[in-house]
């Protein structure tokens, strides 16, 4: 069984591989089987996790959990045409739940704790330690300032990008151009790293040709 | 009545959410874990829906022999497969030695680890058109990819490890994450956030009514 599992995972990753060459049945039929068995993993894994572990498990404490299961069935309705305008119901919970949710985190996560941790003091760490900052770390404060500053100017769309606005949001973009560079180089490493663990597994696990 | 109730279950759930993070007592405690559940369980059946609907789409394109019908067919084969072993394996599905963790590991993981393996080689040609310098931006960005790729692999360590500590290609990497980046970073995430809570302000308010079928 082990050595039927490692061929059929080792024809599966060559399957996807072989779509570098060019668009071929044997990738087709691995992208299939990637679809199904994808979307049934998701399905288990949710009917057990929230339909049962959630729901089933839970009615008898807390009655209420009948209004979730009511709104989830609406929700399947959605596959009869004539009365899948109901599923609009719980549509509007899950954004109304999602934006309720997202107002207050956004607020406090993205805009407080950032501009909270943008503003910090230059010279020294508290009020009683006095100046005990390196010019490193002061110069480094001042970077994460400006570039912070400017960038929001850079997306401020309101008002023309002329004279010295326009200046500012030039060195904006200059850091969010950093920025994206980086996220880039961080994308391109775990993609080589998930590529290195393939073929890991042809060369050593299927034929064992590194130890 | 398609359009109010909607609108005034959006703005009910949504105004819980906003109180109960002001006043995290009951009733308002309660309300959210009750909203909370629900979202789990309505979020379970949205996924369900959509796998139902790859069932439906993927059934008639078999039926109806449209152009490759067979790959819809082992769409469906392997959808059912999965589907059937997990539920009959019960609670316990994803014990290891159970027929669902032996598709997981070794259909599964192969093929989604290999999927976005292949990413790696369509970021090299479009890392190829970025990296042409054409401009000082184009440049910016390919010399802070170049020492966040360098710094952190060993080569880069070994290539910079006559240079004084705090000068290596590492630590320049340190720096450019935690010091031009953030602030690049903190800049777009503030610029996420205000327009995240003034979108779902909108929605919550039925200003942004999308969601529901538009204005009809």
């Amino acid at each position: 069984m082990e050595h039927f599992a490692l061929w059929l995972s080792a024809f599966l990753t060559l399957g996807i591989l072989s779509f570098l060459y060019k668009d071929n049945p044997w990738y087709k039929l691995s992208e299939a089987i990637f679809v199904g068995i994808s979307a049934g993993f998701w399905v288990v894994t949710l009917f057990w996790d929230n339909l049962v572990g959630k729901f089933w498990d839970g009615w008898q404490d807390e009655p209420m959990l009948f209004v979730g299961a009511a709104l989830g069935f609406l929700m399947l309705l959605r596959l009869v045409p004539k009365i899948g305008w109901i599923s609009r119901w719980p549509l509007a919970f899950i954004v109304g739940a999602t934006s309720g949710l997202w107002l207050m985190n956004y607020l406090a996560s993205n805009i407080m704790v950032q501009v909270m941790a943008t503003i910090q003091p230059l010279f020294s760490t508290g009020y009683a330690s006095g100046f005990d900052a390196g010019w490193g770390a002061i110069i480094s404060s001042l970077v994460i300032v400006v570039g912070t500053f400017t960038g929001l100017v850079y997306f401020f769309f309101s008002k023309e990008h002329k004279g010295a606005f326009g200046g500012a949001a030039r060195v904006g973009i200059f850091f969010i151009m950093i920025t994206f560079g980086a996220s880039f180089g961080y994308t391109v490493m775990s993609r080589m790293s998930l590529l290195i663990g393939r073929m890991d597994f042809l060369l050593g696990d299927w034929l064992g040709m590194i130890g | 009545m398609r359009q109010e109730i909607p609108l005034l279950i959006t703005a009910i759930v949504g105004i819980g959410f906003v109180i109960q993070y002001f006043i995290p007592h009951w009733p308002f405690s309660r309300m959210s874990d009750w909203f909370s559940d629900w979202f789990s369980i309505v979020g379970a059946c949205a996924i369900i829906l959509g796998a139902l609907n790859l069932m439906k789409v993927s059934i008639e394109k078999t039926y109806k022999r449209k152009e490759d019908w067979g790959y819809a067919a082992v769409i469906i084969a392997s959808f059912l497969l999965m589907t059937i072993i997990g539920i009959a394996e019960g609670r316990g599905f994803r014990n290891p030695g159970t027929s669902f963790d032996w598709l997981y590991n070794f259909v599964y993981i192969p093929l989604s680890a290999t999927m976005f393996a292949i990413l790696a080689f369509f970021v090299a040609s479009a890392s190829y058109r970025a990296f042409r310098a054409r401009n000082f931006e184009a440049t910016l960005l390919l010399i802070a990819a170049f020492f966040v790729m360098i710094g952190r692999v060993p080569v880069g360590h070994t290539l910079s490890s006559f240079m004084p500590i705090g000068w290596q290609l590492s630590d320049l990497a340190s720096w450019v994450m935690t010091v031009p980046q953030a602030a690049g970073q903190r800049a777009i995430m503030i610029g996420i956030g205000l327009g995240i809570v003034s979108t779902s302000l909108r929605i919550i308010l039925g200003l942004e009514r999308a969601h529901i079928g538009g204005g009809k």
